[in-house]
């Protein structure tokens, strides 16, 4: 396993311009009558990528997934995967296959007989056939159910036969609609580790859908933030996290405190902001916007400081206020600290150690602060 | 719970004694001795045996079948297709008037429906007689069919026909491996009940029919008009056996398979 570790450490196709794109969405199109599903989306996935479109319900996410699997046509645009047009190629003859939401067992077969239908309609010889299903139980640890009926068994169970089902017919790309929507917190999180590791053993293109951010974080290698039928940014977890391109991915990722301000002048890769929140801001950032413009900056909470003393750099990037709400969640503590002006900032701190010999406490005057590359300036 | 009030047995002796009575007096006069059917002369399965010698009525009987059989198969082929085009292509145009059109023999009289079809077979032409019974069947019960199978449908979760797609199967196989096989239990109540309904079908035979094709119902009914016989109760009896072994069967298979599904979904569940 340590090998895969570095292959997927350094997989990185997309920064690469000689790599050639495995599925390539060009100007897409997507209308339902009035209402536009997908809008002029354009979007490269890479072999063995494994692809999150990560957005909320009706951003057009799993219109676009449908449209990969054959079940809905573009309006206008073309999908192209592995240098052939899928443009008129029903879902029959799609070298993808897809696993469902509610995972669409068929009722009235086995397990044994839902894994093997896909390899059924292709004429597969009996023998090969018996050894592939074999082989896929085994893959998902469902060897002792073959002869049960979906009825029978528990949602994970199911979910693994799903899994399995669409992974029988080896297809070239897998294509995942909320694979864990229905699952219990717990087993979610197993699963998705079980998926990573599975894509990497079958060296597979994954493309998921989902509206759980966690999970698109876990598991994928990029992730395309979708909203209103448009791509917003696409970028590994980590670039989305700490490098949002906009207000929008900044807000839909995490957590966010969002100061805004006008440029009153960039220096030396710094950018200063003065503005609404009456504190000065100076942070990091390789744009030099011009002065005067209405700009943002976006500092997750686990990046802000409460104490009770004023940090060393006061007032720039620090403001005083009391502790409004205090979160206990075991591993770390949220604060929610307000304002003169009544704004509310949300910090966290982890608890790394059991007990605090004087905790802060609730209405306590303290200062929030943070550092000059704790955040993101803000383009729009 | 449990009160045994005066009132309460009052209301199930009158309600059930409004329905059966009638029947239960069928059943009991079709094994009555005499010739004279109100007048009890004693237990006998006399007219059973006769019943078997009286050609006339085995021959309507085998013609009730056989028109049954087939109008009832016809009326489930076009009314499970006519409830898979009204559930599926929602955005057809003159889908409102197509869907009036099926469900309006539903609530059409019988003798409008048989006139009407009288007058059809006339117009082109057509011999009157058993062919002619049997369309008109599949006409009538074609309809029940199509509700039948069209409320299973509206529950029919459609991302299994998309699974099979996706897995290979074109559209015609996918139909034959998935679609029927899930939605099977519907089609074959709609053919249940096409084939009951066809059974007792008076109205619309007698307008329809022809020489040489008289069915049971018809039969029965001529025959009374020159009085009751006890070979008529007897028929009527062997008639309400049949229907009642039918329902109770079905009942129980239902039920059984019902407590089987819950028995394994709590099974899953336990060991998960």
């Amino acid at each position: 396993m340590k090998s895969l570790g570095s292959i997927r450490r350094s997989f990185a196709p997309w920064a690469d311009p000689a790599s050639k794109p495995f599925i390539s969405v060009k100007n897409v199109t997507k209308r339902f009558g009035d209402f536009t599903a997908v809008d002029d989306l354009s979007l490269d996935i890479y072999t063995r990528e494994f692809f999150a479109l990560l957005g909320a319900s009706g951003c057009g996410k799993s219109t676009l997934l449908r449209m990969l699997a054959g079940f809905e046509q573009p309006t206008s645009g073309e999908i192209i995967l592995d240098g052939q047009s899928l443009a008129g190629i029903p879902p029959y003859r799609r070298p993808v296959n897809m696993m469902f939401q509610s995972y669409a067992l068929f009722p009235h077969m086995t397990v044994e007989n839902n894994i093997a239908f896909g390899l059924k309609q292709d004429g597969m010889p009996k023998a090969d056939i018996a050894a592939r299903v074999a082989q896929m139980l085994k893959l998902v640890k469902l060897e002792k159910f073959s002869q049960r009926k979906p009825h029978q068994l528990s949602g994970g169970q199911r979910q693994r036969v799903a899994l399995a089902r669409s992974l029988a017919k080896r297809p070239k790309v897998l294509l995942l609609d909320e694979p864990l929507g229905a699952l219990d917190k717990k087993l979610r999180e197993e699963t998705q580790f079980e998926l990573m590791d599975l894509q990497q053993e079958l060296g597979l293109t994954f493309v998921v859908v989902t509206h759980d951010q966690e999970e698109a974080m876990t598991m994928a290698d990029r992730i395309a933030v979708m909203s209103h039928g448009k791509v917003i940014q696409v970028a590994t977890p980590a670039e989305i996290y700490e490098a949002p391109n906009s207000r929008f991915v900044a807000d839909f990722i995490g957590d966010v405190n969002i100061f805004e301000g006008a440029v009153s002048g960039a220096e030396g890769g710094y950018v200063r902001l003065e503005g609404a929140n009456g504190f000065p801001i100076r942070m990091a950032s390789p744009e030099r916007p011009a002065a005067g413009a209405r700009s943002a900056v976006a500092v997750r909470p686990e990046k802000i400081r409460v104490s009770r003393q004023p940090p060393a750099n006061a007032p720039v990037n620090a403001v005083q206020g009391e502790i409004w709400d205090i979160g206990y969640l075991g591993d770390m503590t949220v604060f929610h600290v307000r304002l003169k002006d009544g704004r509310v900032i949300k910090a966290s701190s982890l608890n790394a150690v059991r007990a605090v010999e004087d905790p802060l406490g609730y209405d306590q005057e303290v200062w929030v602060s943070f550092g000059e590359d704790a955040g993101v300036v803000l383009k729009d | 719970m449990g009160t045994w009030s005066r009132f309460n047995i009052a209301s199930i002796v009158l309600g059930f004694g409004f329905l059966y009575l009638p029947i239960v007096l069928l059943v009991i006069f079709s094994f009555n001795e005499s010739k004279l059917v109100t007048v009890w002369a004693g237990f006998s399965t006399k007219w059973y045996a006769q019943l078997l010698h009286n050609q006339a009525l085995l021959d309507a009987a085998w013609v009730t079948i056989r028109v049954a059989l087939i109008s009832a198969t016809c009326a489930t082929v076009l009314g499970t297709l006519a409830a898979l085009a009204l559930v599926r292509y929602t955005r057809f145009r003159g889908r409102m008037l197509f869907s009036g059109m099926v469900y309006a023999p539903l609530v059409m009289p019988e003798v409008i429906t048989g006139l009407s079809l009288l007058l059809l077979f006339v117009a082109i032409g057509l011999d009157r007689g058993f062919w002619t019974i049997t369309l008109a069947h599949i006409t009538f019960t074609m309809c029940f069919v199509a509700v039948v199978v069209q409320s299973r449908l509206l529950s029919f979760d459609r991302s299994i026909e998309e699974a099979a797609l996706d897995l290979g199967a074109t559209p015609v196989r996918t139909f034959f491996a998935i679609t029927l096989p899930v939605i099977a239990p519907a089609v074959f109540s709609g053919w249940v009940l096409a084939f009951t309904l066809s059974l007792d079908d008076l109205v619309i035979s007698s307008f329809t029919t022809g020489p040489g094709a008289t069915t049971l119902p018809m039969k029965i009914y001529s025959q009374v008009r020159l009085g009751v016989t006890p070979e008529i109760n007897a028929i009527c009896t062997i008639l309400i056996g049949v229907v009642a072994i039918g329902v109770v069967v079905a009942s129980i298979v239902t039920k059984q398979r019902e407590a089987q599904r819950e028995r394994d979904e709590r099974a899953a569940f336990a060991q998960s």
